[in-house]
């Protein structure tokens, strides 16, 4: 098992909170020459921003921060696969995953749970943006997805949700399907009322269902 | 006292004085579609519709402001953007019309004289004015111009632009300010009577406060300036507290607060520099009873509602086209039951209320 270094997170934390991409990719590189096996996946990256989301949580950090160090994270990782400063190992038995934003237009929240799986090391297919309920059942189906995550920004979004996990139902799918988005943080039991396996509050909840450490119930 | 006209009632807890009662609003843009049994997009393409809407809502319920926002993307349809209707709820803008930098320089800025959706906006505050009078108040809207470039860019895209390319941000900010402007003084023409400015970008949800005091504060400071007329910053609930003195400095008269943040709290570090509004949660109001809306509305009084300085609302800007009318109903009833001043039982509300805590 490996042992985070809390200190080293830290540090790393505050590049990318400075949006620091060189310090941040200097700070990953010294690590892998002088570490043998250093992981940045598991040793920085998931734990880093695995922190940040926590920190959006609790009000001490805003959504644009989250981004930022999501998307530089992505772009270091990008960096460091091409420059084959490291070969990310594949979680064991990846689970089939797609993101969505149901209806709606709005794709930052996508946006920030997709980067933060990519960097995590873990492959999810991208449906866009503004899928309707038919076409997202469709390629839910074609696509014999382990997992859906469905970020959604307006009510009326989130209520048709169900209709989603209903057509899949009936189409004999056990796809489990994870929420997010400000409707279902705004009203706590809403993803309860929609039917959804489990809800999202952070991206990096994404992350923790998406690799199995947090089991999805019904 | 003697029952105040809703201007009265409003003006005098504004200037940090207890009126006759807390005075209230609702947020609605799609729900009058119901009462004249329009489709959500018959409703919101017609002035008349509209106005008569939002007028038997007003006669329904007595609410003390009046509301002229038809939806968000009103003002990037003027821009150019495609308005995407929805059966139930409302309507969302499409796809962005600024997708690089080059788009930033060619971007020119719709007149207001010109755009057919936004005189559709006009007539329908003409018409709500004419059939309220004088003594409602009617609080016409504008996105900032800080935060409507996420409907022109898309979020991302955005966040990249304040983040990386500082010229063009500005350049954008610019654009943006001048239609601002002149959208928020051609309503106070045709009859409002203050302007809510939307600005969730400037939460500290979205960004942090250093961030905010570089960009979307400097803009709503230049751009309130030039309004003519007093305005309520709303965040959309967004977090506030991080940036009340900041929101404060910009010159706006209200502060919209979150469902998240404890509006005592709030009101508390405003210190009277500005009012509050808010926070009743309006997606939760599909599920309330009619016991517990009088639980919510009651909580907000005794947090928000001694000295005046409080306007009851909900959080987020908009009441859902699901909200149930009985509910709307509850709340009225409440804030009379509740909400007249001067507020005898809110001490021992308040003293209960923490020894069960």
């Amino acid at each position: 098992m490996t042992t985070i270094d809390r200190s080293s997170v830290d540090g790393f934390i505050d590049h990318l909170l400075s949006i620091d991409r060189s310090g941040a990719h200097r700070f990953v590189s010294e690590r892998i020459s002088a570490i043998p096996g250093f992981d940045p996946i598991e040793c920085l990256i998931v734990p880093s921003l695995d922190t940040i989301g926590q920190r959006w949580e609790t009000g001490e950090l805003a959504l644009s921060q989250v981004y930022m160090s999501a998307k530089i994270c992505e772009e270091l990782l990008s960096r460091l696969t091409s420059s084959n400063s490291i070969t990310p190992a594949q979680i064991d038995s990846p689970a089939r995953s797609a993101i969505v934003v149901f209806r709606d237009h709005h794709g930052l929240g996508k946006c920030i749970v997709s980067s933060m799986l990519n960097a995590s090391g873990i492959p999810v297919l991208d449906y866009g943006l503004g899928v309707e309920t038919e076409k997202l059942i469709k390629r839910t189906l074609a696509d014999n997805l382990e997992m859906l995550f469905v970020s959604v920004l307006m009510l009326p979004s989130a209520l048709a949700v169900k209709d989603v996990i209903a057509g899949l139902r009936q189409a004999g799918s056990s796809t489990k399907v994870i929420v997010g988005g400000a409707p279902f943080r705004l009203d706590p039991e809403l993803w309860k009322e929609v039917g959804a396996d489990a809800f999202g509050t952070t991206a990096s909840d994404a992350v923790r269902i998406a690799s199995g450490q947090t089991r999805v119930t019904a | 006292m003697s029952e105040m006209t809703p201007i009265q009632r409003v003006l005098t807890t504004l200037s940090h004085n207890e009126p006759d009662r807390v005075p209230f609003i609702f947020t609605t843009t799609t729900w009058g579609a119901k009462l004249l049994g329009l489709s959500i997009k018959e409703y919101l393409s017609s002035a008349e519709s509209y106005a008569e809407g939002q007028l038997r809502i007003w006669k329904m319920f007595g609410q003390d402001l009046l509301y002229n926002l038809f939806y968000a993307a009103v003002e990037v349809e003027a821009w150019g953007s495609k308005t995407i209707f929805a059966p139930d709820g409302p309507p969302n803008a499409g796809a962005p019309i600024i997708t690089s930098l080059d788009d930033i320089d060619k971007v020119v800025p719709p007149r207001v004289g010109e755009s057919p959706v936004l005189q559709r906006t006009l007539e329908a505050t003409r018409i709500m004015r004419k059939g309220a009078g004088d003594d409602v108040p009617i609080v016409g809207v504008v996105m900032s111009p800080f935060s409507v470039a996420v409907m022109q860019m898309g979020f991302e895209r955005y966040l990249d632009l304040i983040y990386e390319e500082p010229q063009y941000f500005w350049k954008l900010m610019e654009k943006n300010q001048s239609f601002c402007t002149e959208w928020a003084n051609a309503q106070l023409a045709a009859g409002a009577t203050a302007i809510g400015y939307f600005d969730p970008v400037s939460s500290p949800t979205v960004v942090p406060p250093s961030v905010y005091r570089s960009t979307g504060q400097i803009v709503a400071k230049q751009t309130i300036a030039q309004i003519n007329g007093p305005t309520a910053t709303h965040f959309a609930s967004g977090r506030t507290l991080q940036v009340i003195d900041d929101i404060a400095d910009t010159g706006t008269a209200i502060i919209g607060v979150s469902a998240n943040e404890d509006i005592a709290e709030v009101k508390s570090v405003c210190n009277k520099r500005l009012s509050v509004l808010g926070n009743l949660n309006a997606l939760e109001m599909r599920r309330w009873t009619i016991e517990e809306t009088e639980q919510k509305v009651k909580q907000a009084i005794a947090a928000a509602g001694p000295g005046g300085g409080f306007i009851l609302g909900e959080n987020h800007g908009e009441i859902p086209w699901q909200a149930p009318g009985e509910i709307l109903q509850a709340i009225a009833d409440a804030v009379r039951t509740w909400g007249k001043y001067p507020l005898d039982w809110v001490e021992e509300y308040n003293s209960a209320a923490s020894t069960h805590a």
